[in-house]
């Protein structure tokens, strides 16, 4: 095997390991005698263990109680966790880890290429079933389909511990983002003899055995999570936040109530409220692009309505629809009206040039698509009925409202319908529907997290978009060494074709605590890590 | 009265079963499973999750294994969504909450309500009984999900003195009491003012008056027990009601209970936390239905088993 070629993103790390300090607080800085954070959950934590977990939600705690092989620094770039570097080889196929020989777990074990290697057989392993056990095909590792599918043993999963400190990974296509997946909790390792000895409940509180900055002492299902700083952290000395405290909260206004009444640091702001807020409090209101994409996704699957076969018409409904008032009147949080799929702060990302977005105004794009829907024979005579299906939210149902007043401007008539999220899903994944609400949210900084989910074998396509040039595209960018012009490509065929309404990209529109730092100010992933907060006295 | 008893607890198991099958019946023909999710998962892990949870077994294999289990461990099964926890570890954590804070509201809308109604039945048409009636219109329209922020905004945000939600101390109790009370305790109020002045122009109470009893005795003594006939028939299911536990609640303060759970695991379709919920309210409302019919005949002579 060659090892030719290092990448750059390594290189980097291997300059910025010795002299970054985890918690990153400034000379000079005062902090506060009581060093605790408490941030909000919208929900219960569906579990805390890493192969397990699908919830954004849970990999914010899960990002505490263990550490991967890199992690995310404030403007997501990566930084080292478990691994120091690695080098890739020339065919960019095998990955080799180099693992620093001071991380622990939390009883005091060092942690070990082999810890991964059990991690990531784990996750693919149909005995564990884990809902996640795709991403290790996402990641291209070899045989990770064959074992999903259990026709082959775990034991044949491209992954090998060379030595205690040496972790190989062999993958089937070079993926220049592969490190960047790394990050994802379902990645993370987990200490084998313990989930042997305490089966499913391996997780609980004073059971859990991470090798993260933080330990688990509470967790109180629905209630709260609360982890303490973990002295067996191979960066402790650079850890400053003591605790971190999770408060389950259903109520968004609830939550932001509380927050002002001081019970917690940081919160969402609820659609439409952040421009008061951020009057009130401007040092506390803060909005900052996150990387989901909302779309309404049109059927052009054979169940789907004749007319949306027409691209005069889907063009049409795209066009017709007012972004500016979405985004300014109903969510005014700093989301932007989107013109395409893939969010526009993905990092190496620029959309192409797109005629409708750049060069018309609202006006001209309603011209254009009366005229488009005159051209394909509708008109006030022939009205084109259509349903909207969204899920039950009130922010949905006020964008749903818009958007059926808009439409209405073209001479289709709307019919909204309104289902609970599993129903609306359901009915998506049986294409029983016109048009219908989507957002994705990427799971990783980059844009094929997006533009895979178009291909005619994602298994988002719920639309069934088939398009060969597409897929094709799509294909080739995963070996191109710049595949940006492949991505803009790819991001015409969908303007060309509009087999998905872009409507707004979302941002992340917080109340953050003044006293509190060290959260990142431009990771798109929103991804935090406990270890680099502190508070400052006031 | 023993074989009164052991009949009903006979027909509570035939109830029950009939409530699992019906309930597992249509919790599944509900569109969407517990792993419908954003992206459809691929066949093979969609296969494998089914295979781990026994959905892939025809229904009535599926009903039969998990009534054996209940019947032969006790065991509810693992919660399909709280991949961590049993059914049993969830109800375990969650009703002790639910049974703290709906024990107590009980006993706030009892001793309140039936209070409020009886003060109001005895100072019929005086300011005593508009107000009482007034307050108990005003807490009934009054919805606790309007008056549980209302509670945090006051008492929290304002006032600061109560912690705004969570479930860490006798604190946390105030108001999830409050709100969870208040709108039984003007039921309670309403049905015991009407039942009380029917009571008091009845014959047996103009009787006890005729021989000089002192007002006091008239109407402990002899007026409230059969006042509260209708109360306790309202009593049953709402007592059941409440330490089963209130979405509401849940919600707006945030107590771990096992009312969220319920609704959530219906929106989630965890079929093992939905029938484990639905199995213990069953029984408890099995149970308390019991205990109601055994005080009915304890408060009326005239009801025999």
């Amino acid at each position: 095997m060659n090892m030719t070629r290092t990448l750059a993103v390594s290189a980097a790390m291997l300059g910025l390991a010795g002299p970054l300090h985890a918690a990153g607080v400034p000379d000079g800085t005062k902090l506060a005698e009581e060093q605790s954070y408490t941030f909000w959950l919208l929900d219960a934590i569906k579990s805390m263990d890493p192969q397990i977990n699908t919830d954004v939600e849970g990999s914010d705690i899960l990002r505490n109680l263990f550490e991967g092989l890199y992690n995310e620094d404030g403007s997501g770039e990566l930084v080292p966790g478990v691994a120091l570097d690695h080098t890739v080889s020339e065919d960019g196929k095998t990955y080799t880890f180099n693992l620093r020989d001071d991380a622990r777990w939390s009883n005091g074990e060092p942690v070990t290429a082999g810890d991964f290697v059990y991690a990531w057989r784990r996750l693919a392993d149909p005995a564990t079933a884990s809902e996640y056990a795709w991403y290790m095909e996402l990641m291209q590792v070899e045989n990770a389909a064959a074992v999903i599918a259990g026709e082959m043993p775990p034991d044949q999963l491209g992954v090998t511990a060379v030595d205690d400190h040496t972790l190989e990974v062999r993958i089937i296509t070079p993926l220049p983002y592969f490190p960047q997946m790394l990050v994802h909790g379902s990645t993370f390792p987990v200490l084998q003899s313990l989930i042997e000895e305490h089966g499913d409940d391996w997780t609980d509180a004073g059971t859990l055995v991470g090798n993260g900055a933080y330990t688990l002492t509470e967790h109180q299902l629905g209630e709260r999570v609360v982890m303490e700083k973990n002295d067996t952290y191979w960066d402790a000395g650079n850890v400053t936040m003591e605790q971190l405290t999770a408060l389950t909260i259903n109520d968004q206004d609830q939550a932001l109530t509380r927050y002002l009444a001081g019970e917690l640091d940081r919160v969402d702001i609820p659609a439409g409220q952040y421009p008061r807020l951020n009057e009130e409090y401007p040092d506390q209101a803060i909005s900052t692009p996150y990387n989901c994409s909302y779309i309404y996704m049109l059927n052009l699957s054979e169940k789907g309505p004749e007319a949306l076969k027409d691209v005069r018409v889907r063009k049409a409904l795209a066009y017709a629809i007012d972004r500016d008032i979405i985004v300014e009147r109903i969510l005014q949080g700093g989301q932007r009206g989107a013109y395409n799929w893939t969010h526009w702060a993905i990092a190496d990302f620029e959309r192409p040039q797109i005629d409708w977005a750049d060069d018309m105004d609202q006006a001209q794009r309603l011209e254009l698509a009366k005229e488009l829907m005159t051209e394909a024979g509708y008109g006030p005579m022939k009205p084109l009925e259509l349903t909207l299906q969204y899920n039950t939210s009130e922010d949905h149902k006020k964008i749903a409202i818009a958007a059926s007043q808009m439409l209405k401007q073209i001479g289709v008539n709307v019919t909204l319908d309104n289902y609970e999220w599993k129903i609306h899903t359901d009915r998506m994944q049986n294409q029983d529907f016109d048009m219908a609400r989507y957002a994705w949210c990427g799971d990783y900084n980059e844009a094929s997290t997006y533009l895979d989910l178009m291909t005619s074998y994602s298994g988002h396509n719920n639309g069934e978009f088939f398009n060969d040039a597409y897929d094709k595209t799509m294909k080739d960018s995963k070996t191109a060494t710049d595949p940006l012009e492949l991505y803009q490509q790819a991001e015409t065929i969908l303007a060309d074709e509009m087999p998905i309404i872009p409507i707004y990209h979302y941002a992340n529109v917080d109340m953050i605590a003044d006293d509190i730092k060290g959260l990142p100010e431009n990771n798109v992933n929103n991804t935090w890590y406990g270890k680099d907060l502190y508070r400052i006295a006031e | 009265m023993l074989s009164f008893v052991l009949k009903r607890l006979a027909i509570a198991i035939p109830t029950l079963l009939l409530l699992i099958v019906i309930s597992f019946v249509l919790m599944h023909s509900a569109p969407g499973g517990p792993f419908t999710a954003e992206r459809e998962l691929p066949p093979q892990i969609l296969a494998n999750l089914n295979a781990k949870y026994g959905l892939d077994q025809p229904l009535w294999r599926q009903i039969v294994v998990y009534v054996w289990n209940i019947v032969s461990a006790f065991d509810f099964g693992p919660s399909f969504i709280y991949k961590d926890r049993t059914v049993n570890e969830i109800i375990a954590q969650g009703f002790p909450v639910t049974l703290t804070y709906g024990l107590l509201s009980f006993v706030v809308a009892v001793t309140v309500g039936v209070s409020l109604g009886v003060a109001a039945a005895i100072h019929q048409n005086t300011a005593l009984d508009y107000i009482a009636v007034g307050v108990s219109i005003g807490a009934q329209v009054l919805p606790n999900f309007v008056m549980a922020p209302i509670l945090v905004l006051v008492f929290t945000l304002w006032l600061g003195w109560l912690p705004g939600g969570g479930w860490q101390g006798p604190e946390y109790l105030i108001m999830p009491v409050i709100a969870l009370s208040t709108s039984f305790m003007a039921s309670i109020a309403r049905i015991t003012r009407s039942s009380m002045l029917e009571v008091l122009t009845s014959n047996h109470i103009r009787t006890a008056r005729a021989k000089g009893l002192p007002e006091r005795r008239v109407i402990l003594r002899h007026a409230l027990k059969p006042a509260l006939l209708p109360v306790i028939s309202y009593l049953g299911p709402a007592f059941v009601g409440m330490i089963t536990g209130s979405v509401v609640v849940d919600i707006y303060f945030s107590t771990g209970g096992i009312g969220k759970a319920f609704v959530d695991s219906a929106l989630n379709r965890d079929y093992a936390v939905m029938m484990g919920v639905t199995i213990l309210m069953g029984t408890l409302t099995i149970l308390f239905n019991l205990v109601v019919d055994i005080l009915y005949g304890w408060i009326d002579p005239k009801i025999r088993y």
